[in-house]
């Protein structure tokens, strides 16, 4: 008899802990998003998990009523690779910071993109270390006075979205906490994605960083400096859609949108690798004069790419129909035996 | 044909030594094989340079194989060889000094030519196959290249390829001396080699080539009979370490119902564990190799949490990466087997070479206060039942086990009379069952009788919970700082470790009387040595015992009383004094180190002297 499933709601999502971060703090927001997401993906609770590694956005798994694991700092790809590769039937998501995910979890962060198991890999990108109360981070931009650089950082960033192109990732996007609608439907596409799905997520630390992001997320200034990607639709942007994006041979070229020009537009296409690669370089400081607009949505999504936990369980039962079940004796006897009387 | 006296002998030791590209190793192994085959019992020890190819002809370039073999029971691969296989002046120069003097020393004369002379660093006016220096061994000298070379002249093979068949004229030759079987080879070589028929014929002939030298030259007045050893009746095979603990583990997953999840790097000696399991996909055997030493076991974690008999396997540097990661099993309370085929350190140390100075490291080496079960194998058959029993215990008792072993065992082989799968114990592993909304609360750390929590796999429905590496509350598993909480944490994770000494055997005397004036109290690999050390020493009428521990943490319950019938406990260790160092600390009895730290296994007659020195 086929069980009915209740649907559920974003509150059957929310564990009974109580939600710790600093009030203000855009994990908020991004927890939210998530429980709203949830329940419309149609699967039963139980086979969510959640697993994190160390920071502030790690707490995560423990606000959500699914299962989950907070492990220990950078390692939280690396667990979830094993459990999707044995369990492929569950759907698992990993928590992780920009310190957690691309300083002391590098290794893990770009071999998982080169394996592609079948999860989604949301990072908490707030340009600091949090939790260490503010110290600059992998992404922090070059200059940074924190507590640990009080002369300024010398360390240039990572490009987290290049970085996941340059490791083959088979999906790559870029939120923010300030835009739920956009976050909503982004964590959603992370999910259809077979394989694995990386959503950057600009996230406001308000205690250690505070309006790191504020010229993309404030109304005053976002139509100018955020670039919003739509497949098949032209890259357009500006206070009244005014500028689009061109290309020039290789060379992306900022245009008045006008009624010659419109038909030079680039028109996004998220199946691109070469022009993904292209508009994750869009990576400019935005107080540079000509500066390219900051780009959001889904850069690159590759569905040509076996899954890891598919291969990996391919060969398995390749192994079984080919040899047939493992016989214990045979193995432990050896071909080789002698008797003793 | 010439005219050969047989004679019988109880025991042999050979070493075949060469360059390490002149393929000692496999003729060992072969060696090994037809003579387990022929029904002597043995031990070996491959012996070679951490470098693939180390440079040509040099004395870091040697690699060496020893089988000690014979009709009586054998413990160990032997002090001192009887016969020295020597392929060059190197190999020679280094293994001449374990020679037994009246020896048998085969040379292979191409490599003592002028070049190897000088690689090896013997001065110019120097050789040792005519000046005499070897007149105190009964010193053979064959041209192996040259042989082989016309032996394979119509071949239409290339030299450098018909060079690298010598290893099988001094193979057939030795075979030929003792009386081997050569069937088992020839089949070897022919799946071997079955995609090049050239190389198959060309290594068949070169082999019965060293056997016919044997049988038509008047080089050889002897020949030996070694008479199958009395055994235990039974079925036989010859098993290494590192296979051995490849098998149990499967073993253990067969007998549990889990597939098994081998998540782990390549390193030296542990290596050889991935490629057995990697073959047997079709027992469900998932391995992993993973980016790095963390990443490995962290997807074991993964995949132990997930509901697999999880594995992450390495050597001591690689375990040092992996503290943290068994930190955070032991805060999970999942299970999870943690290899360690140790060999000598500290960083990189010698790669190739065996120690037993990671037992500290797996005691004590994690933050905070982090009990494990620990279990070490005292010999490469041995390695098979405890890799088995880690595994039954970690998914009985929902706890990280290590399993040391090292790769002196590892790469070393005997004889084992190897069980029935019928007659290996069950290893029942129940999952905790879904619950439906009127249950109560599920608690992932309610524990059991043996203080166990739940083993609540995702999927299950109604089980919903985090577990991390935050401390938790007891029973519901919420975050918690509370003081006298994290006491009781600590207090309850080691009292589980504690606990598992109610599931082990008592500790035996393994030779000797149950009291004396001492006994020699070892773990790990060294187990041979010390038994033929024992037996020496109660020969020569020594009120001597031997106990070998494989339960390390927690030790099994009886300890105490068994170390306190001895006036004097000495305990041989390949470090520099760990086991020695809890004994002390655990029964408060005045223990003797003697340690041994060269990167090579105790030699017996080096722990009798020690024994006799300590008594007399």
């Amino acid at each position: 008899m086929a069980e009915v499933i209740e649907k559920l709601t974003s509150k059957d999502f929310a564990s009974d802990q109580e939600v710790r971060w600093c009030p203000g703090c855009g994990d908020y927001s991004i927890l939210k998003q998530v429980q709203t997401v949830m329940p419309d993906l149609g699967r039963p609770r139980e086979e969510f998990v959640f697993i994190s590694g160390i920071g502030c956005s790690s707490r995560f798994p423990y606000y959500m009523d699914t299962f989950g694991m907070h492990s220990i700092h950078g390692r939280a790809n690396a667990i979830a690779t094993g459990l999707k590769a044995t369990r492929p039937d569950l759907s698992v998501w990993v928590i992780s910071g920009d310190g957690d995910s691309m300083s002391i979890g590098g290794n893990h962060f770009i071999h998982m993109f080169r394996r592609n198991p079948d999860l989604n890999l949301l990072v908490f990108n707030n340009q600091i270390y949090g939790l260490t109360k503010g110290q600059y981070s992998p992404t922090s931009e070059k200059g940074k006075v924190t507590k640990s650089t009080p002369m300024g950082s010398i360390d240039y960033p990572f490009n987290p979205i290049a970085l996941s192109l340059g490791a083959d990732a088979t999906f790559v996007a870029r939120s923010m906490d300030r835009d739920p609608k956009h976050l909503q439907a982004m964590i959603r596409r992370a999910y259809d994605h077979k394989g694995t799905s990386l959503v950057e997520i600009y996230q406001n630390c308000n205690v250690f960083n505070d309006a790191a992001f504020e010229i993309f997320t404030e109304k005053s200034s976002k139509k100018e400096q955020v670039l919003m990607m739509e497949h098949g639709k032209p890259l357009i942007f500006g206070e009244n859609n005014d500028k689009g994006i061109k290309l020039d041979g290789f060379k992306p070229v900022i245009v008045e949108v006008n009624e010659s020009s419109i038909n030079d537009l680039w028109i996004h296409d998220e199946t691109d690798l070469v022009k993904a690669t292209i508009l994750s370089r869009f990576y400019d400081d935005p107080s540079t004069e000509g500066h390219f607009p900051r780009p959001f949505g889904v850069f690159y999504v590759n569905n040509n790419k076996a899954t890891f936990d598919e291969l990996f369980n391919e060969q398995i039962a390749y192994a079984k129909e080919k040899q047939g079940a493992g016989d214990l004796d045979k193995l432990i006897s050896g071909k080789e035996t002698w008797v003793v009387n | 044909m010439t005219d050969t006296t047989d004679k019988e002998l109880e025991s042999v030791v050979i070493r075949f030594a060469g360059d390490s590209g002149d393929g000692m190793q496999l003729t060992g192994t072969q060696f090994t094989n037809a003579t387990a085959l022929h029904g002597n019992d043995l031990a070996t020890f491959p012996d070679f340079p951490a470098e693939i190819r180390a440079p040509l002809g040099t004395l870091a370039g040697v690699s060496g194989f020893q089988i000690h073999f014979g009709s009586t029971q054998i413990n160990t691969p032997g002090d001192n060889s009887d016969v020295l296989v020597a392929m060059n002046v190197a190999a020679l120069k280094v293994n001449i000094k374990n020679l037994k003097k009246g020896g048998v020393i085969i040379a292979n004369v191409d490599g003592f030519d002028s070049k190897n002379m000088r690689l090896a660093n013997v001065p110019e006016d120097q050789n040792p196959l005519t000046d005499g220096s070897l007149s105190e061994y009964d010193l053979k000298t064959i041209d192996v290249t040259k042989i082989t070379r016309a032996a394979l002249a119509d071949s239409g093979m290339t030299t450098k390829e018909i060079d690298r068949c010598k290893n099988m004229f001094v193979l057939g030759l030795v075979y030929w001396m003792y009386h081997r079987p050569i069937d088992s080879t020839m089949e070897f070589l022919r799946a071997k080699f079955k995609k090049n028929e050239a190389v198959m014929n060309a290594n068949i002939k070169v082999l019965n080539a060293g056997w016919n030298y044997g049988e038509t030259t008047e080089m050889f007045a002897n020949r030996y009979t070694v008479a199958p050893a009395k055994m235990e009746a039974g079925i036989y095979r010859s098993i290494m370490g590192n296979q051995a603990a490849a098998y149990g583990l499967i073993a253990a997953s067969v007998k549990s119902g889990l597939p098994l999840f081998y998540g782990t790097y390549p390193i030296t000696p542990a290596t050889d564990i991935l490629h057995d399991l990697s073959k047997y996909k079709n027992f469900d055997i998932k391995t992993y190799q993973a980016e790095d030493e963390i990443a490995g076991i962290c997807a074991a974690i993964g995949a132990a949490f997930g509901g697999h008999l999880a594995v992450t396997g390495s050597s001591g540097p690689g375990i040092a990466l992996k503290g943290e990661a068994i930190g955070l099993a032991t805060m999970l309370e999942l299970p999870l087997v943690i290899v360690n085929i140790q060999r000598a350190g500290p960083s990189t140390g010698l790669p190739t070479k065996t120690e037993q100075a990671d037992l500290m490291q797996a005691m004590y080496g994690r933050n905070g206060e982090c009990p494990v079960i620990i279990l070490a194998a005292q010999s490469p058959s041995d390695c098979f039942t405890l890799a088995f029993e880690a595994c039954k215990l970690a998914l009985h008792h929902m706890i990280p086990v290590f399993f040391l072993s090292d790769g002196y065992i590892a790469n070393g082989a005997e004889p084992w009379k190897f069980p029935n799968a019928a007659d290996l114990p069950e290893i029942p592993v129940s999952f905790a069952p879904a619950r439906n909304a009127e249950d109560a609360k599920f608690m992932p750390y309610e524990r059991d009788e043996k203080l166990s929590r739940p083993w609540a796999i995702p999927g299950t429905k109604g089980l919903e919970h985090r577990i991390g590496g935050l401390e938790k509350q007891n029973i519901t598993g919420n975050i918690s700082y509370d003081a006298a909480n994290h006491e009781l944490m600590v207090h309850l994770r080691q009292e589980k470790v504690d606990k598992v000494a109610d599931f082990i055997p008592e500790q035996t005397i393994d030779s000797g009387e149950e009291s004396g004036d001492l006994l020699i109290l070892g773990w790990g690999g060294t187990y041979g040595a010390l038994r033929t050390a024992t037996s020496i020493l109660i020969a020569e009428g020594y009120k001597v015992s031997h106990s070998h521990l494989r339960y390390i943490n927690p030790f099994p319950k009886n300890l105490a009383t068994l170390l306190s019938k001895f006036k004097t406990v000495v305990v041989p260790e390949l470090n520099n004094g760990q086991l020695v160092k809890i004994i002390r600390d655990k029964y408060f009895i005045d223990a003797i180190p003697y340690n041994k730290i060269q990167g090579q296994p105790f030699m017996s007659h080096e722990v009798v002297n020690k024994i006799k020195q300590i008594l007399d």
